[in-house]
């Protein structure tokens, strides 16, 4: 079995967010990036897939600049075989059409019978590339998967959706997005680092997958961000402190006073 | 030329839930900003009497597709049936809201119509050109993006609990319309076989108006009864810091934050926890914050409109006790 898994690099979600001087984007200078914790869920589910089914090859495959290959290689660390990196200076890494579009040329020159990527991406948080990518390579999906199971030629999901969970079942190739729940990452062993430095990292850009610099140019930009801003800052709230009888008579009076809730 | 609003309903056993009712406002708000229609989708079986319940936030045409293949959600059959009307009715704009329904097949449908789609917003509104642009939380809230559509239709996705649900008082006259329903077997490959209800009704946190939620400070599965009489006298819900859920008192179907529920209540309540940027991620965009802690160094004082350092095991009897005084006078 072909499993694909996708990833991106993201944000520490402890980074502090500077705006870049052009207003559009974060500015990243001190940023520190990590792979997208949900992909981590995401890497972890098509190793033991491999390792239950006792067969099988685990691909990751990223778009992004330079950086993004310390998340691949963090991933082949982990287990995975081998490694696509989709780079090209015309690429703008947040555009979930442009990189689902991107990811799904690669995934149909590999082949492939299971896609996992994490549900969103953490930090632009738009929860589109893997519904996304699963509609343009016409091919079922299923979102917010919290328990899998893996057949040769047809798959079982928990889907977590308010207040229930559905379960789903679905032929392959089908793709899964992932979430919090479905397995406990393992850590990469020491073993499993020096490996990686081993493991074949291929780097394509738009022009090998087939796309031209125009079709990138139409493709990109149909939800650009024209400001970006930090939050407007609470006004400094109320903190009191002393005996519970006398603080809860004051917050219930700020209740009355303020919210209108009570 | 695309012309009007249209706005996907999500129903659930017979029911249009909250959130797709506060989207259909938000898209009557827009239409009548525009001078144009307002029109609602809804999707589903059995569902011929639920238009009715539309047409009081401003909808003139309500579409309905009914029909057995439809009795469960799926991504392709409700996407098939999404996408044969858009393509038809050529709207300028299409909403959404951002259940977990809507963030699922909204991007498939941007993805077969090839345009943008802004997910997640709190924030909608119209430019100089009528075109719409939409504010998102992004970084865990740590910062807002303002993003332009420009595609059409423009697609978004309204985080519920965010845009308020008005009846009109002069509703329009509403219209019914059915659509023929050509779905074969094999157009749904990824079929709902079974649905798993928790074994205690675990509450949707994202459409509750007050939020009690307890970290690793409630040292117990057990102490979360505490919470739980607080919520009841509040009629509002128990969530939990991802810290409560790891140690496994609580189910992590209640877990805000970042990699959990993202939540707007009007009142969050959070007991017992620290304020780690991850859980703000999920609920920063609450209307008022408290916050219970005894350490008054607490980060999650910086986020709290109002903050008692304290004890929570001594607070919360007490507040719990002071507000059923307070209902009962
Ligand atoms: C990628 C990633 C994703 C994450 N996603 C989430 C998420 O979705 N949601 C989430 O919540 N966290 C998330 N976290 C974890 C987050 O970083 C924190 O570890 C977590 O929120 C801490 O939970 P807590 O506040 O309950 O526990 P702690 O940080 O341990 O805080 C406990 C608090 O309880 C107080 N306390 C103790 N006893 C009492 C008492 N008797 N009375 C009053 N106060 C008391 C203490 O003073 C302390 O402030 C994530 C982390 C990462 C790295």
């Amino acid at each position: 079995m072909k499993v694909i898994v996708c990833i991106k690099q993201v944000p520490d979600t402890e980074a502090k967010i500077k705006i870049a001087p052009h207003g559009r984007a974060i500015d990243d200078a001190e940023i520190n990036y990590i792979i997208n914790p949900y992909e981590e869920y995401a890497i972890e589910e098509g190793l033991r897939t491999k390792e239950s089914l006792g067969e099988g090859e685990v691909i990751l495959i990223s778009v992004g600049p330079e950086r993004a290959s310390t998340a691949l290689r963090s991933g082949l660390a982990m287990g995975a075989d081998r490694a696509i990196h989709i780079n090209d200076p015309l690429i703008d890494e947040n555009d979930p059409l442009l990189v689902a579009t991107l990811l799904s040329k690669a995934i149909q020159q590999e082949g492939y019978h299971l896609i996992l990527c994490g549900v969103q991406g953490v930090g632009t948080d738009h929860y589109q590339v893997g519904p996304i990518l699963a509609e343009l390579l016409g091919i079922p999906h299923v979102g917010v998967v919290t328990k899998l199971q893996i057949s040769p030629d047809k798959a079982v999901a928990h889907r977590e959706i308010e207040g229930v969970s559905e379960v789903i079942e679905t032929p392959l190739p089908a793709l899964f997005t992932t979430q919090k729940g479905l397995n406990e990452p393992r850590y990469p062993s020491l073993k499993g680092i020096m490996m990686a430095k081993k493991k074949p990292l291929t780097v394509l850009d738009c022009q090998q997958l087939g796309v031209s610099e125009e079709e990138v140019n139409k493709l990109k930009g149909k939800a650009p961000i024209i400001k970006l801003e930090l939050p407007p800052m609470r006004p400094k709230g109320t903190v009191v402190e002393g005996e519970p009888s006398e603080t809860v008579k004051q917050l219930i009076e700020w209740l009355q006073r303020e919210t209108g809730i009570l | 030329m695309p012309q009007g609003v249209l706005v996907f309903a999500e129903q659930r056993e017979g029911i249009v839930k909250k959130a797709s009712l506060e989207a259909t406002s938000e898209g009557c708000r827009i239409a009548n900003q525009l001078g144009e229609e307002l029109s609602v989708l809804l999707i589903g079986s059995s569902i011929k009497h639920l238009p009715p319940k539309l047409f009081p936030y401003g909808a003139h045409k309500v579409y309905l597709a009914d029909h057995s293949m439809l009795e469960q959600y799926s991504s392709e059959g409700y996407s098939e049936i999404s996408y044969k009307l858009i393509t038809e009715r050529d709207p300028a704009i299409v909403l959404f809201p951002a259940t977990a329904m809507g963030r699922d097949i909204a991007p498939r449908l941007a993805a077969r119509l090839k345009v943008g789609l802004a997910s997640d917003c709190t924030v909608l509104r119209l430019n100089e050109e009528k075109r719409l642009e939409c504010q998102r939380p992004v970084y865990s809230g740590k910062a807002f993006a303002l993003v332009q559509l420009t595609s059409t239709p423009q697609m978004a996705t309204l985080r519920p609990n965010v845009f308020s649900a008005e009846e009109l008082k002069e509703p329009p006259q509403g219209e019914v319309i059915e659509l023929s329903v050509e779905l074969k077997p094999e157009n749904i490959r990824a079929k709902v076989v079974d649905l798993i209800k928790p074994e205690q009704e675990v509450p949707d946190l994202t459409e509750a108006i007050v939020i009690v939620s307890g970290g690793r400070g409630m040292k117990s599965g057990e102490s979360f009864e505490l919470l739980e009489a607080l919520a009841s006298t509040l009629q509002g819900a128990v969530g939990a810091s991802r810290a409560a859920v790891d140690a496994g008192w609580v189910d992590h179907q209640i877990q805000v934050g970042q990699t959990g529920k993202v939540v707007s209540p009007q009142l969050y309540i959070a007991c017992g926890i620290s304020g780690a940027i991850q859980h703000l991620a999920g609920m920063s965009s609450s209307k008022f914050i408290i916050a219970i802690n005894k350490d008054p160094e607490a980060p999650i004082f910086k986020a709290a409109d109002f903050g008692i350092v304290g004890d929570l095991f001594k607070v919360l009897p007490c507040l719990t006790e002071a507000l059923q005084k307070l209902s009962k006078a």
